[in-house]
């Protein structure tokens, strides 16, 4: 569809403009990065500096930086994995024995995320504090994997959907019961999907703040929250709190990018694909 | 019997329960057991200072709470917030969208830029905006303030509320470009095409066609963009800890701040309880919405 | 030697009943084709066969034994989808072997297997590709490969060329006739389309709204049709539907009015029942063109077909157009006043039910 030259110019204009102003605070964060802490709060602000290392090696060289990022890791791929496991049976049986419940269940189980954090801080705050679990990564990683479970079991439910019922057939005519079925045909089909969905769930819980903020104090403090405590007044190093947010952010931004895609499927519960 | 009749037709019985329980029970343990100790706290006077001094005061913590200015200020700074930031979110996402749906150069990188706020962790985007940018005197706002012979703003002193939302709009247009984008794609060039040869064009066909094939996407953004900002809570955390006074104390903070602060279990479950029933209502519709997709 | 049987099958799906008691038996080697209007429940009758759809009431008998209850793969039945049903994770190989695999067959054996199939198809360069890079047809031969590497006792056929263009239809509509005759396999195939049907079956099975409504070769459809439903349903163009009254009878033949002005008399009438209003029904190719023709009318439309004209004429009888098909190329246009003939021999007709009570002499015998 041909569009005239003006109104090119002016998607072009607008496109890149918004990219701009949308981008610049992550480009300027880390730009910042790279500059020495009186660099970095200048006035005016220095475009053109030297760039120095010094920042990123005294994150990286931090054993607590590392401890962070670490829990971050482990408690995003442990949850991650968790929800796979437990969700991927109950996706299955809804997606190919349906019941006349199963809508039900699958809006029920839509719903348990309408629950606001803040409404059962209290109660959970008490029994992470009676069970020993404040301050675990195994307290952070079972709210992790229900918070994600919901999701988890939509995301593979609309994957398995998306198979034809006819393949599922062949394979039955092909003599494949359903334990084969789902290991020939359904996983290698899905792959993707199953790809996406861990991605999507990592995304998430890479950038939970609530809970890591409520649940930790240092043990298994995830990156959200250690970021967290450069709000006080004596951690106003802004260089240093560059260089730690760019590692923070940066893998899961390009994980990110990577998923767009399934990103809305996941984040719409199927409703937008 | 009808349902007994299609599971066997679709194969050697497999037994769905086993299967299902795992999920759907530890699902029915994560709504049920948090929630009723939340209404059940929520009648209690219970202080973690005094744990000893636990009484059952049945309705009077509600009743206190409605009295306490504190609960209206927060709740009316919520709304403010959440409602200010769906009306900008969806603006601009829309506005992006439509953008983005043509081509022109660098479309697929400029996109890439646009989107990537989202992934952004809370507390880095809050801190980001709150010292590099909006700091009123190394800031790079105040920079350009005074370059321009303007008094630089002290955005979280003068602007508290406005300075969260937008650093949460920018978090969150990007959620809404995403989003609209993938369905405006799913607009069918040939029925624009058809609208054009109509004598439509410009706005008359934003309008009348695209707005309308994306009023459903724009209530799926506006619903879960309005369950997650209801619960905002880091970036407040991080720049104004709900200041100054309580003007950026929005429910969940104000919960927070009983709870973990003052320590004070009951009214923080009485608390906990409203925000649980304006999330309620807000998912009422975003779930009648979505359940409807489930049939097409 | 029969090689299926099916006694009183019936299906429901929640009360409603979509096959309603079907039975009649199919020989080994036999090529039957199911064939009826969509929602005749020609599909879910294939798919009860192939153990897809479980039986609501009657017997399904497979070389004599009761398979009602027996999962499809343990049938011994293969099936070839409308969609094909590729493994799109699979090479060729891997899809026409799975079977084979599944049931525990060696990796040097399942290769002859697939080779012996990929050769009778022609497929044996596509063996290493995926299915996403294959086009219409040779999916389509890839889905009877499948089919042939099993063996099957029954080779089920859902209408598997329905996703194919016209060309490739006719061709491989003549495949598939020669590969039966090459594999001697006992076929069923669905299908709408009676063309199919009239050019690959051995015996038609036609349906509608879940009964059969005729069983029997190609031609001894076209020839003796029972009914009007089968009457119109095969053959193409349509037969002619005119109302007829009739006006005296007198042992064998009837006197039929079919305007005030326009008679018919017909020999070797069985028998019309005490019905006054009949329908008779013609082919096309039984009307001609003749300008001292008992009917007259005026042309409509004309179909020039090349090898055949269809002209379309409003007769003043009944409410739809007359039409003829005319062998070759006859210059008439739209317009026109023409006189048409009925070639009686050939003529069928109906009681108020729809049953076929009488017909013509008989058709020459091909």
């Amino acid at each position: 569809m041909r569009k005239s030259l003006a109104v090119r110019i002016a998607n072009f204009v607008i496109g890149w403009s918004a990219a701009i102003v949308f981008f610049f605070p992550i480009f300027w964060m880390a730009l910042t990065a790279f500059k020495t802490e009186p660099a970095a709060i200048a006035t005016p602000p220095k475009l053109l500096f030297s760039p120095t290392m010094i920042n990123m090696r005294a994150v990286l060289d931090s054993a607590d930086y590392l401890h962070f990022f670490q829990n971050s890791l482990i408690i995003s791929c442990a949850a991650t994995l968790l929800a796979i496991i437990l969700g991927t049976p109950a996706a299955y049986a809804m997606a190919f024995f349906p019941g006349g419940r199963t809508k039900d269940v699958l809006v029920w189980m839509l719903s348990t995320k309408m629950m606001p954090a803040v409404g059962v801080l209290v109660p959970i705050y008490l029994i992470f504090r009676d069970a020993g679990l404040l301050d675990t990564h195994v307290g952070l990683i079972a709210i992790y994997t229900l918070m994600n479970l919901p999701i988890v079991v939509w995301l593979i439910y609309t994957f398995f959907k998306d198979i034809p019922k006819d393949l599922i057939e062949a394979a039955r005519m092909d003599g494949a019961r359903p334990l084969s079925q789902f290991f020939f045909l359904l996983l290698p089909l899905t792959a993707p999907g199953f790809a996406s969905t861990g991605l999507l769930s990592v995304i998430f819980i890479w950038n939970e703040a609530f809970w890591s903020i409520n649940l930790t104090v240092t043990n298994a403090t995830p990156l959200t929250a250690f970021i967290a405590s450069f709000s006080s007044p004596q951690g106003l190093f802004w260089a240093k709190l560059s260089a730690a947010s760019l590692l923070a952010i940066a893998p899961i931004m390009l994980l990110g990018w990577l998923t767009q895609k399934q990103l809305v499927r996941g984040l719409t519960f199927g409703a937008v694909k | 019997m009808a349902k007994d009749t299609q599971s066997k037709a679709r194969g050697p019985a497999v037994r769905t329960g086993p299967l299902m329980a795992p999920a759907v029970s530890l699902l029915v343990l994560w709504m049920i057991v948090p929630l009723a100790m939340t209404i059940y706290f929520s009648t209690l006077r219970y202080s973690l200072l005094q744990p000893d001094a636990v009484s059952f005061v049945g309705i009077s913590n509600y009743i206190f709470f409605f009295q306490d200015p504190a609960l209206w200020t927060s709740i009316v700074n919520t709304l403010s917030l959440v409602g200010g930031v769906l009306v900008a979110s969806i603006a601009i996402g829309t506005l992006l969208a439509v953008v983005f749906y043509e081509t022109f150069p660098g479309a697929s990188i400029a996109r890439l830029l646009v989107v990537a706020p989202f992934f952004v962790m809370p507390t880095v985007a809050a801190l980001i905006w709150k010292n590099l940018l909006m700091h009123p005197v190394n800031g790079l706002f105040a920079f350009f303030a005074r370059s321009l012979g303007l008094p630089p703003v002290d955005w979280f002193s003068s602007l508290p509320l406005t300075s969260i939302g937008i650093i949460v709009t920018w978090q969150w247009a990007p959620f809404a470009t995403l989003i609209l984008l993938t369905a405006i794609q799913s607009l069918d060039r040939e029925q624009l095409e058809a609208a054009r040869m109509d004598g439509a064009r410009g706005l008359t066909l934003f309008y009348h066609i695209t707005l309308p094939h994306l009023a459903r996407a724009i209530g799926v953004v506006a619903m879960i963009e309005a369950i997650f900002l209801l619960s905002i809570f880091a970036e407040i955390l991080v720049t104004t800890n709900g200041g100054p006074g309580s003007a950026t104390t929005t429910l969940p903070y104000l919960i927070y701040k009983t709870a973990l602060l003052d320590f004070n279990v009951g009214m923080a479950s009485t608390g906990g309880i409203m925000a649980v029933v304006l999330a309620n209502i807000v998912g009422f519709f975003l779930i009648r919405t979505i359940s409807r997709n489930l049939d097409s | 030697m029969v090689s299926l049987k099916l006694r009183d099958l019936r299906k429901s799906f929640g009360g409603f009943e979509v096959v309603k008691g079907v039975s009649f038996e199919v020989s080994e080697g036999e090529f039957v084709v199911f064939v009826g209007p969509s929602g005749c429940g020609k599909s879910t009758l294939l798919r009860m066969i192939a153990g897809l759809e479980e039986i609501t009431a009657g017997e399904l008998l497979l070389d004599g034994a009761r398979v009602n209850d027996v999962a499809p793969d343990r049938r011994g039945l293969a099936m070839v989808f409308q969609s094909y049903a590729l493994y799109p994770h699979m090479t060729v190989e891997q899809n026409m072997g799975f079977a084979l695999r599944l049931a525990g067959v060696g990796k040097s054996e399942r290769r002859r297997k697939v080779e012996q199939a990929a050769r009778i198809l022609q497929i044996e360069n596509l063996l290493n590709r995926k299915p996403a890079n294959l086009s219409g047809g040779q999916r389509q031969r890839v889905a009877i490969g499948r089919a042939i590497v099993r063996n099957p006792k029954v080779f089920l056929f859902d209408e598997p060329l329905s996703n194919l263009d016209a060309a490739l239809r006719v061709q491989m509509r003549m495949e598939l006739a020669a590969l039966h005759r090459e594999l001697k396999g006992t076929m069923i195939y669905v299908t709408h389309d009676q063309v199919e049907a009239m050019t690959m079956a051995d015996r038609i099975v036609v349906l509608r709204e879940g009964l059969v409504e005729q069983i029997g070769s190609p031609l001894s459809l076209y020839n003796e049709p029972v009914n009007l439903f089968v009457a119109g349903f095969i053959g193409s163009p349509k037969m002619n539907f005119l109302p007829a009254g009739l006006l005296s009878r007198d042992g064998g033949r009837v006197e039929l009015s079919l305007s005030p002005d326009v008679r018919l008399t017909i020999d070797d009438v069985a028998e019309t029942g005490s019905a006054q209003a009949l329908t008779l029904g013609v082919r096309p190719d039984m009307i001609h063109v003749a300008d001292h023709g008992p009917l007259r009318g005026q042309v409509l439309l004309v179909e020039r077909l090349g090898n055949e004209t269809l002209i379309h004429v409003d007769a003043g009888i009944g409410s739809e157009p007359v039409t003829v098909s005319h062998q070759g190329q006859y210059a008439v246009s739209a317009g026109e006043a023409v006189g048409l003939s009925i070639d009686t021999r050939r003529i069928h007709l109906f009681s108020p039910s729809g049953r076929r009570v009488a017909r013509g002499l008989q058709p020459t015998q091909v």
